[in-house]
C-alpha cells in the first residue's frame, strides 16, 4: 500500500473524522425541523470541510489548500450567518417546518441510504484512479454531501434550507475536490468564492423579496405558474 | 487585446450605470457598448477564420477564441446588441431605481456569458456559466410579481442544483487530466491528453457535467424552471436567455466532445443523443398544451436544444455543422420571437394565448411579425431553421441512424403543428368580443429592434455568407468529425 506524499496515518485519520463530521453535518441539515439549527449545521459543515483542507494541506505544505480553507471559513462560516442575518427576518429562522415532504425517519433512512450509494459509486472511479489516501475518504464523502444536498432540496420547502441544501451540494463538490484537485490554480479558488459571496447575496436578496411579496419563505408552496399538464 | 475589450466593456458599463443617476445615459451606455462589442466580436471572429492556425490569443493558456468560441461569441454580441436596443423602449417608463439595478444586472449578465466562450480553463468557465446564473437570477425577477419571484427561485434552484453536480464533474476531470500528467489544463490540453485519461473517471465525469449543466440548458427532466423563467423575465432579458445563454451553455458541452469521444467505451454521442430526443419529444407535446405565447417560445426553446443535442450527438462533420447552424438559426430567430411576444405584450397587456385574437386586424404589423417569427422558429421553409433541421435529418439518415431521424421527424412535426396552431389563432381568428383589451402602443426602439432582428431570420434561409459557412465549417471541425 503506498501511501500519499507526506501524509501521517494522524493527519489520515483526523482527516477520516473531518469527513464522518461532514457526513453527520450533511444528515443534521435532511433532519432538523428549525431553521436556525439547520444554519448551525451547516456552519458545522463547512466548519469539517475547512479542516479537512488544512490536514491535507499541511503536509506536504500547499498554499492552495490552506487559500481553500481560509475562503470557505470566510464564506460560508462569517460571511453567509452576517448576510442572511441582515436580509432576512427574524420570524424565518425560528420558523418550524412541520410540513416537509417525507417525514423525519423516513428521510434519514433515505439519506443512509444515499450515503452507502455513494460509497459504492466512488469504489470503481478509485480503483481506476490507483490512489490511496486523501482521495480515498475525501471522494466518497464528497459525493455523499453533493447527493444529501440534493435531497435536501427535494425534501424541504423553506427558502433559507433550500439555499442551504444548493450550498451544501457545493460542499460536498468542494470536500471532494480538495482531496482529487488539490492544486487547482488560485486564481479558479479566487473566483469560485467570488462566485459563491455573490449567489449568496443575490439568493439572500431574492428570499427577502419572496418574504414582501408573497408574506411567507415556503418556495416550495408556490405553484401559480403551472399550468400544462395540470388542466 | 481585442478580446480584452470584448469582456471589459460590460463590465465598465455596469460599474458606470451603478454609478450615474440618469437612467438615458445607462441605455445609451449600454447600447454602444453593445455596437462596440459587436464590432469587437466580428473583428475578431475574422481574425480567427483568416488566420493560418484558426486561433486567436489573448493570454496563452486562459483567454483565447477559437471558429467554435467565435461562432458563440458572435450570436452574444449580436442579440445584446437587439436587447439594449429594445431595453431602450421597454424600460422607459420604470421608476428610475429599477431602470438602474436592470442596467447594472443585464451588462453583468451579459459580461458572463461574454467569458464562457473565451475562457480555456475548464473550472473557471465553470465559474462562467454559474455567474450567468446568479447575474440573471435578479433579471428574471426583476417584474417583482408574485409568479416572476417564483420563476426566479426556481431558476436558481434547479440550475445551481445542476451546476453543483457539474462541478463535481469538473473536478473529476481535473482529476482524470492530473493523472495523465496534462501541462496546461486547457481545453487543448485536455484534448491533446485524452487517450491517456482514464475512460472511467472520464465517463464519470462526462456524465455529471451533461446531467449538471443539462439542467442549465434546459434539457428534459430538468428543464421546468425553464418556461417559467424565460416567459417571466423582462422581454430584453428573454431573448437573452432563450436565445443565446441555453447555447452558451451548450457549448461547453460541445467542447467537451471530442475530448470524451477519443475514448469509444464512453458512447458521449450516444448520451448525447437519448438526451437530446427525449427533450424534442417532451417539448414537442408539452407545446400542445400551452396557454401563454411567451412560454410557447420558451417551450420551443426547450425543443431546439434538443435538435441541437440530437445533432451534436449524431456524429459525423455533417451533423455537426447542422448543429452549427441550428445553433446560429435558433439564437437569431428565438430573439426575434422574444421581441415580438414583448411587442404584443406591451400592446395587449396579456399573455394570454385565448385572449389574443385577429391581431392582422388590430396590429398588422405586430402581427406580421409574430407570424413571420412563427414560421421560422417552427422550421418552415424558406428560413434557416428549416435548412439546418433538414441537415439534421439528412445526416442522420447518412450515417444509418434511421430510428433517431424518424422519431427528430415526428416531432418536429408535431412541435410544427403545434406552434402554428396557437400562431395562425393569434394572428387570423375571429374576434369575438375582442375590443374590450387595451391597447397601448409599441416604442419606437422595440419597433426598429423588430425590424433589425428580422433581417438575419430572413435572410439567413435564403443566403449564407461566405464568412459565416467558412467558420461553421471550422466549428464543425473543433468539435470532430
Amino acid at each position: 500500500m503506498q501511501t500519499f506524499h507526506g501524509m501521517t496515518p494522524l493527519i489520515d485519520h483526523l482527516n477520516a473524522l473531518a469527513g464522518g463530521l461532514f457526513i453527520v453535518a450533511a444528515l443534521g441539515i435532511v433532519a432538523t425541523r428549525q431553521v436556525r439549527a439547520c444554519l448551525k449545521f451547516f456552519i458545522f459543515q463547512s466548519i469539517s470541510l475547512a479542516a479537512s483542507a488544512f490536514l491535507l494541506g499541511a503536509r506536504p505544505f500547499s498554499v492552495h489548500l490552506m487559500a481553500v480553507g481560509v475562503i470557505n471559513l470566510v464564506t460560508k462560516v462569517i460571511f453567509l450567518p452576517w448576510l442572511l442575518g441582515r436580509l432576512v427576518r427574524e420570524e424565518v429562522y425560528t420558523r418550524r417546518e412541520i410540513n416537509q415532504v417525507l417525514s423525519i425517519p423516513a428521510s434519514l433512512l433515505l439519506a443512509l441510504l444515499l450515503t452507502v450509494a455513494a460509497y459504492f459509486f466512488c469504489l470503481p472511479w478509485l480503483k481506476a484512479a490507483h490512489i490511496m489516501g486523501a482521495p480515498r475518504i475525501n471522494l466518497p464523502v464528497g459525493l455523499a454531501g453533493l447527493l444529501l444536498g440534493a435531497y435536501t432540496l427535494a425534501n424541504r420547502r423553506e427558502a433559507v434550507p433550500q439555499l442551504l441544501g444548493l450550498l451544501a451540494m457545493e460542499n460536498g463538490a468542494f470536500f471532494a475536490g480538495i482531496a482529487i484537485a488539490p492544486d487547482l490554480p488560485l486564481i479558479a479558488e479566487v473566483a469560485l468564492a467570488f462566485d459563491l459571496l455573490v449567489f449568496i447575496f443575490v439568493v439572500g436578496v431574492l428570499t427577502r423579496a419572496v418574504h414582501e411579496r408573497v408574506g411567507t419563505t415556503a418556495v416550495g408552496a408556490l405553484n401559480s405558474l403551472r399550468e400544462e399538464g395540470h388542466q | 487585446m481585442i478580446l480584452l475589450a470584448i469582456v471589459t466593456i460590460p463590465l465598465a458599463v455596469a460599474v458606470l450605470s451603478a454609478f450615474f443617476r440618469s437612467q438615458r445615459l445607462a441605455s445609451a451606455m449600454t447600447f454602444m457598448a453593445a455596437v462596440a462589442i459587436l464590432g469587437l466580436s466580428a473583428g475578431a471572429a475574422l481574425n480567427v477564420i483568416t488566420s493560418p492556425n484558426h486561433l486567436l490569443v489573448a493570454i496563452p493558456h486562459w483567454l483565447a477564441l477559437d471558429a467554435l468560441s467565435a461562432v458563440i461569441l458572435l450570436l452574444v454580441a449580436v442579440v445584446n446588441l437587439t436587447a439594449a436596443l429594445f431595453s431602450m423602449g421597454y424600460m422607459h417608463f420604470r421608476d428610475p431605481g429599477g431602470v438602474r439595478r436592470y442596467y447594472l444586472n443585464y451588462n453583468l449578465f451579459v459580461f458572463s456569458m461574454l467569458l464562457v466562450p473565451l475562457i480555456q480553463e475548464p473550472s473557471l468557465v465553470w465559474v462562467a456559466v454559474e455567474l450567468t446564473t446568479v447575474f440573471s437570477v435578479l433579471l428574471v425577477g426583476f417584474e417583482d410579481t408574485q409568479e416572476a419571484l417564483e420563476a426566479a427561485w426556481k431558476y436558481v434552484v434547479l440550475t445551481i442544483m445542476g451546476a453543483a453536480i457539474a462541478l463535481f464533474g469538473f473536478l473529476m476531470l481535473y482529476w482524470a487530466a492530473r493523472q495523465a500528467d496534462v501541462p496546461h489544463h486547457t481545453w487543448s490540453g485536455l484534448l491533446a491528453v485524452a487517450p491517456q485519461m482514464s475512460p472511467v473517471l472520464l465517463k464519470a465525469a462526462f456524465v455529471f457535467i451533461l446531467v449538471g449543466l443539462g439542467a442549465k440548458i434546459g434539457l428534459v427532466p430538468l428543464h421546468t424552471w425553464l418556461p417559467d423563467a424565460h416567459s417571466q423575465a423582462p422581454t430584453p432579458v428573454c431573448a437573452l436567455l432563450s436565445g443565446v445563454e441555453t447555447t452558451t451553455v451548450l457549448y461547453v458541452i460541445l467542447r467537451l466532445l471530442p475530448v470524451v469521444s477519443q475514448a469509444p467505451a464512453i458512447h458521449a454521442h450516444t448520451w448525447i443523443l437519448a438526451f437530446g430526443l427525449i427533450s424534442v419529444g417532451t417539448a414537442a407535446f408539452l407545446l400542445i398544451n400551452v396557454r401563454d405565447y411567451k412560454r410557447l417560445f420558451a417551450f420551443s426553446t426547450v425543443e431546439h436544444m434538443g435538435i441541437i443535442m440530437a445533432a451534436a450527438g449524431l456524429g459525423g462533420a455533417s451533423a455537426h455543422a447542422a448543429a452549427m447552424l441550428q445553433i446560429i438559426a435558433h439564437s437569431f430567430t428565438k430573439s426575434f420571437c422574444f421581441y415580438t411576444a414583448g411587442g404584443l405584450l406591451l400592446e395587449m397587456r396579456t399573455r394570454d394565448i385565448s385572449s389574443v385574437r385577429g391581431l392582422i386586424r388590430r396590429e398588422p404589423f405586430t402581427a406580421s411579425a409574430l407570424l413571420l417569427g412563427g414560421l421560422a422558429i417552427a422550421g418552415a421553409p424558406p428560413f434557416a431553421l428549416f435548412l439546418s433541421e433538414f441537415s439534421v435529418l439528412r445526416a442522420g439518415l447518412n450515417r444509418g441512424q434511421y430510428l433517431a431521424a424518424g422519431l427528430l421527424v415526428i416531432f418536429i412535426a408535431i412541435a410544427f403543428s403545434a406552434i402554428m396552431n396557437h400562431i395562425s389563432r393569434m394572428v387570423f381568428g375571429p374576434d369575438e368580443g375582442g375590443g374590450s383589451l387595451r391597447s397601448g402602443s409599441l416604442p419606437l426602439s422595440c419597433k426598429i429592434t423588430l425590424i433589425i432582428a428580422a433581417i438575419p431570420v430572413i435572410v439567413l434561409g435564403i443566403y449564407i455568407p461566405g464568412a459565416l459557412q467558412k467558420l461553421i465549417a471550422l466549428a464543425a471541425a473543433v468539435i470532430g468529425g
